[in-house]
């Protein structure tokens, strides 16, 4: 058992899903060609003035509202000051002294119980451009397509004590935003970046130990591997009678590990001040009776009501509720068949596999959730078998095609009619009358040969409940 | 009858508008007095010639427009706007040869009022300085008397009206960078009120504290530009909503100064003017007491600050918003850099001037960790201070009136060597600028010692252009007139 405590702070920086830029009215599309979504005011150019767009501002306060911050109803734009070839304006307008909201919570559950983690603040920014460093013509290239971008910034108190817990606030943060349409969450992409500040202390200790900012966890398995990593080099050091370092590591996926980035020497100096182009923002408490009107029902509340209303499983209700559009999925699949715990097994095993394979997303699917409605109430009145149901899901899910007409066309109908089956069951006994008659000598485990010789006889068409029970009845 | 080019905007206009002069005539008369002109005064960095008589040819093909309030009319404009059919380097190296790909605001509402633009104004580099000798390129003398300075950082234009060599022009003022070439070169200037007029396209020097506003040579001149250039802009957010009055016809509402209350604050009359302007400024006073204006003390306690304060935030503001001159995107860039710290050294050592260096470096100083407070924070505060102590004084009377500068126009080269007595010249405008209030330059005369020019400095409440005009307007026609620079 170590004698270590680890302490996590995570720093969360969501782009927002506006149409244009947080100052100017540029696309924030992504995948465009280099520099295609630039203008005068996110190159940077000599005399231009930023203007707030007004959608951010309605995002930044509704993830407050979401969490239960308070939304400050003056908010200061500031200036983060420092050099780099894809920063234009040489600073990167942020919020420093008043950020539009703060003192806010997530509540999480893991393994050790519920935990409520504090949000410290959230503050609106911009992104910086991409500097692309070609070694091929050793020269450094800088796309500001996504300089201006519109960011939040969500800072956590140091209240989490692993990995864990780490991740249960990130899935938490990155599942409200994207109930609240306000980001897309995706991570690979960059839309959700996460910076974890480290550090260990020995159990009783007051102070915070010296942290380590991680930084390039794309994913939250990166996430869970970097602080594993990280805690277990700060605590080897504090053992061997070393010092920890306060730095920036990098997280290298490849290897597991981390490494420093910079060290203190370089450390920056931003000097902040409040942005003169920018007039304080004044939230009006209408807007705000508005935002508050706006938020959808958030994870947390809907995993109840799964609870409640569909009588899930625990597990089910969180795994359903987590992305909004699985449980948007899951909502238009009841409706269309009101069976929401077969409906939950289907999702939960085979889509889920088939997701997680792909990396897809419910939203995604070709697979409508009526068309998921109709094969599942297929398999429990009897038209298909559930294990046709599954040999056909793989093409229903490539395809999208209506599973009736599937189903039909594949000959994959079952045959559930009493007097058609009765006379097949009549055929394989008299075709085996030497099994028969053992059977009837109590080898009762023979019954399995019989279905078996009913189901190839039907060519597996026949309704397994329905041929149980029929040749029960004549095997009397 | 005077030279076409001697006229005022209001005059050429009106002759302009009859048809009795093209605008093609016009033009070619401004342009042949800049030949004439420029080798003495050198108060342009760019000269756009070409297409300014393709402009009035245009315009004359389509003739006078009524709702075109600048129609024909040649104007200059300062070199610190961004024009995107001529080159815009603010006075430095770090931007030669840069042309924009936009028109600054002001420029562009100029533009659709009909106004022709001649060219691109010398500066003091990035507005820095109060001489025009800052200027990268080169120092502009005053039309008055070559061997002085035409004030600055606004001299090429302030130098380039009052040699007639255009019906206006365009400069800005952060510390004083409008009234005191204004003032020493004998025209009218008008700092607007901050928020009054668009920065966007501005070149920034210090964000809280810059405005645009007129230089010309009669105070329905300035009204008129104001017209044009005043109002919200949605690209500005610091640009305000408020309504813009009619100035002009502001202007004809007052024939005396009856029933205003002036306010004569002790701080500005008291403290080290040179002979010459105390007395001319002085005289204008009395002049406006005759015209029935009741004089009162008023008292503004914190401009020793102002100074001080001036040099935390401006700087501060600069030393951020000079930061993306970095050799990257545009502008200068030294190709002989092996890494990247190397090339925004290089660049920014060989692209920027001594002064703009030096405000760098003490506004970064302001803002670094662990002087914030101290400094920034501090000057923040006072400027607060001194706002609160305006506002005060504006409520006792109408309009503060004292003079621009301590002094006429200098001698070139009396005092680069000495940036703190530099900074001086500013100790009457500065505090204009913090608290965010229009300020004016008004000719009253030439003093008596040197023979230049002396400017009255108008102050008023927020806002409130059209009292400070309709003032300025009734002293011109009452005080010594200053006449025209004979060049």
């Amino acid at each position: 058992m170590t004698r270590y405590e680890t302490v996590i702070g995570l720093e969360v920086h969501a782009q927002l899903k506006t149409r244009s830029k947080i100052f100017c009215s540029c696309s924030t599309q992504f995948g465009a060609d280099p520099n295609e979504n630039v203008c005068p005011v996110c190159s940077g150019m000599p005399g231009v003035l930023p203007v707030l767009n007004r959608k951010v501002v309605e995002y930044a306060a509704k993830m407050g509202l979401a969490i239960d911050c308070r939304i400050n109803r003056t908010s200061i734009f500031a200036r983060k000051n420092y050099f780099y070839p894809d920063l234009p304006k040489g600073y990167q307008t942020s919020q420093f002294e008043q950020p539009i909201c703060e003192h806010g919570h997530v509540d999480i559950v893991t393994a050790k119980g519920p935990k409520r983690v504090g949000v410290t603040r959230i503050h609106m920014e911009e992104d910086a451009g991409k500097s692309i460093h070609s070694a091929h013509d050793n020269a450094s290239y800088v796309d500001l397509n996504r300089s201006c971008v519109p960011l939040i910034e969500i800072v956590s108190e140091p209240d989490m004590r692993n990995a864990e817990e780490a991740v249960a606030y990130l899935k938490a943060i990155r599942s409200i935003l994207v109930y609240l349409d306000i980001c897309d969450g995706n991570m690979e992409e960059g839309s959700f970046r996460c910076d974890a500040n480290v550090s260990v202390r020995p159990f009783g200790q007051e102070a915070f130990g010296t942290r380590a900012e991680l930084k390039n966890l794309n994913s939250f398995k990166h996430v869970q591997k970097a602080i594993d990593f990280e805690v277990e080099r700060q605590i080897d050091l504090v053992e061997d009678g070393e010092q920890v370092v306060q730095e920036t590591r990098l997280f290298d996926a490849n290897k597991g590990t981390t490494h420093s980035m910079r060290g203190k020497e370089e450390a920056h100096d931003y000097r902040y001040f409040p942005c003169p182009d920018l007039v304080p923002l004044v939230l009006q408490e209408s807007w705000l009776d508005q935002w508050r009107s706006e938020l959808p029902e958030l994870p947390k509340a809907r995993e109840q009501r799964f609870l409640s209303q569909y009588g899930l499983s625990s597990d089910a209700a969180e795994v359903l509720t987590s992305e909004r559009d699985m449980a948007e999925y899951f909502e238009a699949a009841v409706a269309a068949f009101a069976e929401p715990k077969k409906i939950a097994n289907w999702l939960m095993t085979d889509i889920l596999r088939e997701l997680n394979q792909t990396g897809g997303r419910a939203g995604d699917l070709l697979l409508t959730p009526q068309n998921l409605a109709t094969l599942v109430r297929m398999v429990e009145e009897g038209a298909i078998s559930a294990k046709s149901a599954k040999d056909i899901l793989p093409e229903l899910l490539l395809t999208g095609a209506d599973p009736e007409e599937l189903v039909k066309a594949k000959g994959l109908v079952q045959i559930s009619d009493t007097s058609a089956l009765a006379a097949d069951i009549d055929a394989v006994l008299a075709e085996n009358p030497k099994e028969l008659a053992d059977y009837r000598a109590g080898k009762t485990k023979l019954m399995g040969f019989f279905v078996g010789q009913i189901m190839r006889r039907t060519k597996g068409q026949a309704n397994p409940a329905v041929v149980n029970q029929l040749l029960a009845e004549k095997l009397k | 009858m005077p030279d076409l080019t001697q006229l005022t905007l209001t005059q050429v206009r009106q002759q302009l508008a009859d048809k009795s002069r093209s605008a093609a005539e016009v033009t070619e008369a401004a342009l042949t007095r800049i030949q004439a002109t420029e080798p003495k005064i050198q108060a342009l960095l760019s000269l756009q010639a070409e297409e300014a008589r393709a402009q009035a040819k245009a315009l004359d093909a389509q003739g006078p427009d009524a709702a075109k309030p600048l129609w024909g009319v040649p104007l200059i404009v300062k070199d610190v706007l961004a024009t995107k059919d001529a080159p815009t380097t603010c006075g430095s190296k770090i931007l030669e040869n840069f042309r924009p790909v936009y028109d600054a605001t002001a420029v562009a509402r100029l533009k659709d009022a009909g106004a022709i633009i001649l060219a691109k104004a010398n500066m003091d580099e990035f507005a820095m300085g109060s001489t025009t000798e800052n200027s990268a390129y080169f120092a502009t003398r005053n039309p008055w008397d070559t061997s002085r300075v035409p004030g600055g950082s606004s001299g090429g234009s302030g130098a380039a009206v009052a040699a007639c060599q255009c019906y206006g022009a365009l400069g800005t003022d952060t510390g004083g960078s409008i009234r005191l070439p204004a003032s020493f070169c004998g025209i009218v200037g008008l700092k607007p009120s901050y928020g009054r007029v668009s920065r966007f396209g501005m070149v920034a020097y210090g964000s809280s504290l810059d405005q645009i506003g007129p230089m010309t040579r009669s105070v329905e001149d300035a009204a008129r530009i104001l017209q044009v250039i005043a109002g919200h802009d949605g690209r500005d957010s610091t640009s305000v909503e408020a309504p813009v009055p009619d100035y002009v016809a502001a202007l004809s509402e007052r024939g005396d100064l009856k029933g205003l209350t002036i306010g004569l604050p002790a701080e500005y009359w008291d403290k080290g003017l040179s002979p010459e302007v105390a007395e001319a400024c002085g005289a204008a006073v009395k002049q406006a007491e005759a015209l029935g204006a009741k004089t009162v003390p008023v008292s503004l306690k914190l401009s020793e600050y102002a100074i001080a304060t001036y040099y935390i935030i401006a700087v501060a503001e600069a030393s951020s918003n000079l930061a993306r001159f970095d050799g990257v995107r545009y502008g200068l860039r030294d190709k002989s850099a092996e890494s990247l710290i190397e090339m925004y050294v290089k660049s920014r050592t060989q692209g920027f001037g001594e002064e703009v260096q030096r405000r760098i470096i003490l506004g970064t100083y302001v803002l670094s960790s662990g002087y914030y407070d101290a400094y920034y924070r501090k000057a923040a505060q006072v400027r607060r201070m001194i706002r609160q102590d305006f506002e005060a004084a504006l409520t006792q009377c109408d309009v503060i009136l004292g003079p621009v500068c301590p002094t006429t126009a200098f001698k070139v080269g009396e005092m680069t060597s000495d940036p703190l007595q530099m900074y001086l010249m500013d100790i009457f405008t500065i505090s204009t600028n913090l608290a965010g209030l229009p300020g004016m330059s008004l000719p009253v005369g030439l003093g008596r010692e040197t023979g230049m020019p002396v400017g009255l400095q108008l102050t008023g409440r927020a806002f409130d252009e059209a009292r400070l005009l309709q003032v300025a307007g009734v002293l011109e026609k009452n005080v010594p007139a200053t006449g025209i620079a004979a060049l």
